[in-house]
């Protein structure tokens, strides 16, 4: 892994991606013992608006908190991808919601598709895991983290009762973003 | 065993930092970016036997707090930018009244409500000269979520040790990100409370300076009775105008903190390749976190640059700076403001050498890029 | 045998600031007396103030005192109270100071139904000042800043706190001194918010500037126009033009006590 990765997770808010980035960073940091770091910018809404998280993983202590050239990209809705999937590095990746965004952004990075939303309403049954599938997705795209490392942070945010699901969604997202490099 | 940790945002740890100090009270009212602090503490601070109250209003707050730490409580509020502003008048009281309290100031852009989820340092003169009147002054800025806690810690020392307001300022970058926090056992950093009177509740005298520069503080609801006021006072606590007392009091209140062994005692800096530095960059808070990042690139161009980073704000760090100025070709400020503290970098360098600053204001942080940039010009 | 104020006021600080004619030292002495039927230990009693002629009071008494900023008294003394609820708290005060710049602490405090007792003295000026009008300067009337007359309507201080959720609320006048300390006494010994309005005048500042000729006139004014409660159920509303209400106005000693729903939110996250 180069000393610096950084991961972008974009979408509208209320669709978990802050979450998201917070267990990519928990893996990270407290499962694994690198240095991470997540942060956020969201403006007033709680709920709609386009969001985004980042990550940023590393070996050594990470200085600058916000991204500077993107190694990783998700993108969940045409505007988050609009405003949000930019400064991707060259030879980056690009994961974005097959049926949410319609026109992907064009640049020297490249771009995957997965139909993350309807992954999670019809293989899972329940809209609410797409972010786990997003993040288990990108985990199996990148390999920023091990699989175990990522599954383990997911149950550890989750409530018991939701261990199980949470568990079928992180599989099924990192088989399919596994997949989609290989 | 492994210590424990967790990834935390800094306002957490900032709750998590003063739960360790000992904090029994918070005073508070919602604010963003700082409203964590508050949320974590209204869960945490009845498990301590300690008291949460959410006020009516950011004045209602600093109020509400300066009471508690009167009964001998040590006392917390957080807020942002605006709220500081709203809280003025009385972290002036707790200054004359020499009241022990921590302040924290997540801070977001201005002025007046600004951007509310966007970080900023524009408050760090308002922490110096916020309040009407003389008086001193001591700011703290972590850059980090470990900082924040440590700082949080060490704001609780000061404010019990020199018997008055401490502020802690971060801005809406550290105190919404999330890294991991190592948490220190209990006993591994130095808790420092207010020291008690010794003499009897008759010879009593709340500003007794006597046999120093800070004057043991009585709880309410001890065996000492005595007054508090806003108003200019004697050693017994009670209203004057005597000009020599007056004088007496208000150079007292300033020089507990200006003089130098408390200055050695407050200052808190850290250098990073300094020692053959010709460009420094002086930097605090989030704005160091890149300034740090803009060294390691810059000394990979064979440029000889470092970074001075004060943690302790207020008292400013003239001697060290001056010697910067000395040493320095430039000296580079870096602020998410339209230059603060780059006025009292350059009061103190007197000429000696270049001084410049980068400044931003538009939600975003300052980044390592402009930072290089701004270096490669002045040199 | 004279009563013993002596042994409640601090050596050394009388004479008090207070003008000839005015009923802050009339109420202080209620105060003490009411104090002294209580049998607050003085040590454990904080007594708390903002700032006007009124918030003077405190620096007189013996115990812990607190003279903080215009408007405030309420506000710090909900974070004393809260941190050492084992004191007693008693604010003081006059009707700018608790119902303009401090109305919003005052209301708050009375809504908390905290555990405080707080003497607000009426005299419907800015006395300190100079005679500026107040939030209870009736309409009409002459003040440094109302040189053609006042155009605002007027606070009753007492409905105010009535309808922001004081469990005790009380008035009386400068002039019914026994009934002050009776007032206060039950407003100590009520566990929750007890506000005792206390009509006074100022004849420095709104006595000349009103042409009332002395200040018996002004005082004789509050005493003539005073209606106990009970006598003014048996009153017409035309017989109770111009006149005001004395005696408890309200009493309600169900309401939870704010310290106390605390301390069993306590226990609730402790035992989580």
């Amino acid at each position: 892994m180069a000393e610096r990765y950084e991961i972008r997770f974009s979408g509208a808010g209320g669709q978990g991606l802050i979450t998201a980035g917070i267990i990519l960073a928990e893996a990270a940091a407290i499962i694994e013992g690198k240095h991470a770091l997540q942060s956020q910018s969201y403006g007033p809404e709680a709920r709609g608006g386009a969001s985004k998280s980042e990550v940023i993983i590393s070996d050594a202590p990470i200085d600058y908190p916000k991204a500077t050239i993107v190694d990783t990209c998700l993108a969940m809705t045409q505007e988050a991808a609009d405003k949000y999937a930019v400064g991707i590095k060259k030879g980056g990746l690009l994961l974005i919601d097959a049926d949410f965004v319609k026109t992907a952004p064009k640049g020297d990075f490249t771009v995957y598709r997965l139909p993350i939303m309807r992954m999670a309403k019809e293989d899972i049954g329940r809209e609410i895991v797409a972010n786990v599938i997003a993040l288990s997705a990108v985990i199996g795209m990148t390999g920023v983290v091990s699989r175990e490392a990522g599954e383990e942070a997911v149950v550890r945010r989750v409530p018991p009762a939701f261990k199980d699901l949470n568990k079928k969604a992180y599989n099924l997202g990192y088989e399919k973003g596994k997949a989609l490099v290989n | 065993m492994a210590k424990k940790s967790a990834l935390v945002q800094g306002n957490q740890a900032c709750a998590h930092g003063a739960i360790y100090a000992g904090c029994k009270f918070f005073g508070g009212y919602p604010i963003t970016p700082s409203t964590e602090v508050a949320e974590e503490l209204s869960a945490m601070l009845p498990k301590v036997g300690g008291k949460f109250i959410q006020m009516e209003d950011e004045i209602g707050a600093m109020a509400s707090v300066i009471g508690a730490s009167l009964t001998g409580a040590k006392a917390l509020t957080a807020t942002s930018g605006p709220g500081v502003s709203l809280k003025q008048e009385l972290i002036g009281y707790a200054c004359i009244a020499e009241v022990p309290c921590v302040i924290i100031n997540v801070m977001r852009g201005g002025p007046s409500t600004g951007m509310p989820t966007g970080p900023g340092q524009s408050d760090v003169m308002q922490a110096k000269w916020g309040t009407h009147g003389d008086h001193a002054a001591i700011a703290l800025v972590p850059e980090s979520i470990q900082e924040i806690f440590e700082e949080t810690v060490r704001a609780f020392n000061l404010a019990e040790k020199y018997r008055m307001p401490v502020q802690v300022l971060y801005d809406e970058i550290v105190g919404h990100m999330r890294e991991r926090i190592v948490f220190p056992e209990p006993g591994e950093l130095e808790i420092i409370d207010r020291e008690a009177p010794t003499v009897s509740p008759e010879e009593y005298k709340p500003f007794d300076s006597s046999k120093g520069q800070v004057p043991p503080l009585a709880a309410f609801g001890s065996e000492y009775k005595y007054h508090v006021t806003g108003l200019n006072k004697a050693a017994d606590g009670f209203p004057t105008t005597k000009a020599e007392l007056v004088d007496a009091e208000e150079r007292r209140q300033v020089d507990k903190v200006e003089c130098e062994e408390a200055r050695a005692d407050i200052e808190k800096n850290e250098e990073y390749m300094i020692e053959d530095a010709e460009i420094v960059l002086w930097a605090y808070g989030s704005s160091a976190r890149s300034a740090r990042y803009a060294v390691n690139e810059l000394r990979k161009e064979g440029i000889k640059a470092g970074l001075f980073r004060p943690l302790t704000l207020w008292p400013f760090p003239e001697k060290r700076t001056a010697e910067l100025a000395e040493q320095a070709k430039a000296i580079i400020v870096p602020e998410m403001n339209l230059g603060q503290m780059i006025i009292e970098v350059d009061r103190v360098a007197q000429g000696r050498c270049t001084i410049d600053g980068v400044h931003r204001v538009d939600g975003d942080p300052l980044n390592p890029g402009q930072i290089m940039a701004k270096v490669k010009e002045v040199i | 045998m004279a009563y013993d104020y002596e042994s409640s006021i601090r050596p050394g600080k009388l004479p008090h600031i207070w003008c000839p004619g005015c009923g802050h030292g009339i109420v202080m002495k209620g105060l003490i007396r009411a104090m002294d039927t209580c049998e607050l230990d003085r040590k454990n009693t904080a007594i708390v103030s903002g700032i006007g002629c009124a918030s003077r009071l405190p620096g007189y008494l013996d115990a812990c005192t607190l003279h903080t900023a215009h408007g405030r008294a309420a506000a710090f003394a909900t974070g004393v109270k809260m941190a050492k609820p084992g004191m007693n708290v008693i604010c003081v005060g006059g009707d700018g100071d608790g119902t303009a710049i401090g109305g919003n602490h005052f209301i708050h405090a009375c809504r908390r139904n905290i555990d405080l007792t707080y003497v607000i003295m009426n005299n419907y000026i800015y006395g300190m000042t100079g005679g500026q009008f107040s939030p209870c300067t009736p309409t009409g009337m002459l003040a440094s800043t109302t040189p053609y007359g006042n155009p605002d309507p007027v606070f009753d201080i007492s409905k105010l706190a009535i309808g922001a959720g004081a469990t005790f609320v009380a008035r009386t006048t400068a002039m019914h001194p026994r009934q002050i300390d009776k007032l206060i006494t039950q407003g100590i010994k009520h566990k929750g918010m007890a506000i005792i309005e206390v009509l006074d005048d100022c004849p420095t500042s709104y006595g000349r500037r009103n042409k009332f000729r002395s200040v018996i006139d002004m005082m004789k004014r509050l005493k003539d126009n005073a209606v106990p409660v009970k006598a003014a159920a048996k009153m017409t509303p035309e017989q109770l033009e111009g006149k005001f209400l004395t005696g408890v106005l309200y009493h309600d000693t169900e309401l939870p006590e704010y310290c106390e729903q605390y301390e069993a939110l306590t226990k609730k996250a402790q035992n989580a």
